[in-house]
């Protein structure tokens, strides 16, 4: 599903964000990136989201080098993953609804079909009583379940979160986690960044650690390749 | 095919209503751009009814054509009658009116004030006239020719065509209507400028929500579009306020066009906005938003990615 080859990154005039990163995850694999701030998780993330691209080697997503990605051909490819954001970047004056229909309403799916699926992804994170709310009147928990609705809705095979639960309480963010636990059940690919180790250790999943740009030995040969 | 087009069409319709529905949730801003717009619509429309109606007046004075043929003193009024006979037969000339001394001498003093100088005089001092109308077919050489033909005639003691005036009226209008089309394009420019740079504030205001969406993998025409029909609405909306003054400042001049043109029992009607200028407005409108709002979304859009 996703391979780094030999890949760096370094932003312009800076230091290596991310040095000689090389592996794998397989489909429908659960992993957590983890490692100090700074380590280079979210530039990871961002290489996967398109929004960077690689200084050298290559990103594989689905067998497509998206670090060659032509520019008007990231849309489409942004329109086959989910992205969760730490601070949940809902648009604030739209309610929950048309915030998780917007990914489907970007791809062009007709009026009928956007409202049943919207339902069905504000049922599976427990908010359909809650479709009609402004953003701000949920609690963060309960925008943070709009946030992923918004990201599942489109049905992507790869789901990549960037401390989903970053500015949430541990009690809310086991819910959080559970919650991603599930839709990884049914056969999502995900990428999950975080750095709270105390969560990690109540749920499965494979980590792979990053200092300093690089990848953690000890953590590499689960995701040999 | 069908199905998809229909759908296609229905998202354009859903972003012009909400394009529309944006214009009304900031009233104020939105007035403001949309009276400068109006105004900005409206000046060389009014100008160019002015410049319409400069014309028709100019029109109306068909007399203007005609000659005056003053003959010379010792020629007698039967002789006048022959030469204005023998001009009657002519292909180019319309009418022949004689005008003779005494007529010309009671109309004057009946309409000069200079009765009692004029009495003291003892004889009279006018000619007789032949007031010369050309038929419509006759252009300005021919005229020429005709007017030195008749100054060269035994009887005839001078021509004179009274049309320096007509064409100094028309040299003035040209130039007005080129000032009016050189002031349309400036204001055409000016309504660019106003909706290229409110659709530029609009996408900074939005610049967040933009990044989201490309997030979520709008294509840079996706987030376009509810700009070009913000843009469009400003266009089309500025263009009737513009036609709603035109028709306001129409009726209050009517009055006083009616009065000036009794006074010169000018046969003219005032020409207000017809089906051809409204159009003229609107489509000027449509299609200066929908530039301004292109320039301003092809600069900023593009521009704005996520980080």
């Amino acid at each position: 599903m996703i391979r780094f080859d030999h890949m760096t990154k370094r932003y312009e005039g800076g230091r290596d964000a991310l040095r000689n990163i090389s592996f794998e995850v397989p489909k429908g694999e659960l992993v957590f990136l983890t490692g100090p701030s700074g380590a280079g998780k979210s530039t990871l993330l961002k290489l996967l989201a398109c929004i960077e691209r690689p200084t050298r080697g290559q990103v594989f997503v689905n067998d497509r080098n998206i670090g060659r990605l032509p520019n008007r051909q990231i849309p489409r490819y942004r329109q086959q993953i989910g992205l969760v954001f730490q601070d949940n970047k809902l648009l604030q004056d739209r309610s929950a609804f048309d915030n998780v229909a917007l990914p489907l309403i970007i791809t062009g799916m007709h009026q009928r079909e956007v409202g049943r699926r919207v339902r069905a992804a504000l049922d599976q994170v427990g908010l359909l009583k809650k479709e009609k709310s402004a953003p701000r009147t949920l609690s963060l928990g309960e925008q943070q379940r709009v946030g992923i609705a918004r990201a599942v809705v489109s049905r992507p095979g790869l789901l990549v979160a960037d401390e989903p639960t970053g500015n949430l309480d541990p009690e809310l963010s086991l819910d959080i986690m559970r919650l991603f636990k599930r839709f990884n059940d049914i056969g999502v690919t995900m990428v999950i960044a975080t750095h709270d180790l105390n969560l990690l250790n109540q749920l499965g999943g494979k980590r792979l650690v990053l200092k300093d740009g690089e990848i953690d030995e000890h953590t590499l040969p689960e995701f040999k390749r | 095919m069908i199905y998809k087009l229909r759908h296609y069409f229905g998202l354009h319709r859903q972003n012009a209503i909400d394009a529309f529905d944006d214009l009304i949730q900031k009233p104020l801003a939105s007035m403001l751009t949309i009276a400068v717009i109006g105004i900005a619509l409206a000046l060389p429309a009014a100008l160019n009814l002015l410049v319409q109606n400069g014309r028709s007046v100019a029109d109306s004075f068909d007399g203007i054509r005609d000659f005056s043929v003053y003959l010379k003193p010792s020629t007698s009024l039967a002789d006048a009658g022959k030469l204005a006979e023998s001009l009657r037969l002519r292909s180019s000339i319309k009418t022949v009116r004689i005008i003779s001394a005494d007529d010309a001498l009671k109309d004057f003093q009946e309409t000069s004030g200079y009765s009692e100088a004029l009495s003291t005089l003892g004889t009279n001092p006018l000619p007789h006239t032949l007031v010369v109308r050309p038929t419509e077919a006759a252009d300005a050489a021919r005229l020429t020719t005709l007017a030195a033909e008749l100054s060269s005639k035994n009887n005839v003691d001078q021509v004179r065509i009274d049309t320096d005036w007509v064409k100094r009226l028309s040299a003035i209008l040209d130039l007005l209507r080129r000032s009016v089309a050189i002031a349309g394009v400036l204001l055409i420019a000016a309504v660019i400028i106003i909706v290229g740079n409110t659709i530029r504030l609009d996408i900074q205001s939005r610049r967040d929500e933009i990044e989201v969406l490309k997030l979520l993998g709008a294509s840079d025409g996706f987030v376009r579009r509810p700009f070009l029909y913000v843009g469009v609405w400003y266009g089309l909306v500025g263009g009737l306020f513009g036609i709603v003054l035109l028709v306001i400042s129409a009726l209050i001049l009517a009055e006083p066009i009616e009065r000036l043109t009794g006074l010169y029992q000018a046969n003219f009607a005032l020409q207000g906005l017809n089906f051809t200028s409204i159009g003229a407005i609107l489509l000027g409108g449509f299609l200066s938003g929908w530039i301004g709002a292109w320039t301003a979304v092809s600069r900023h859009i593009a521009s704005i990615q996520p980080e």
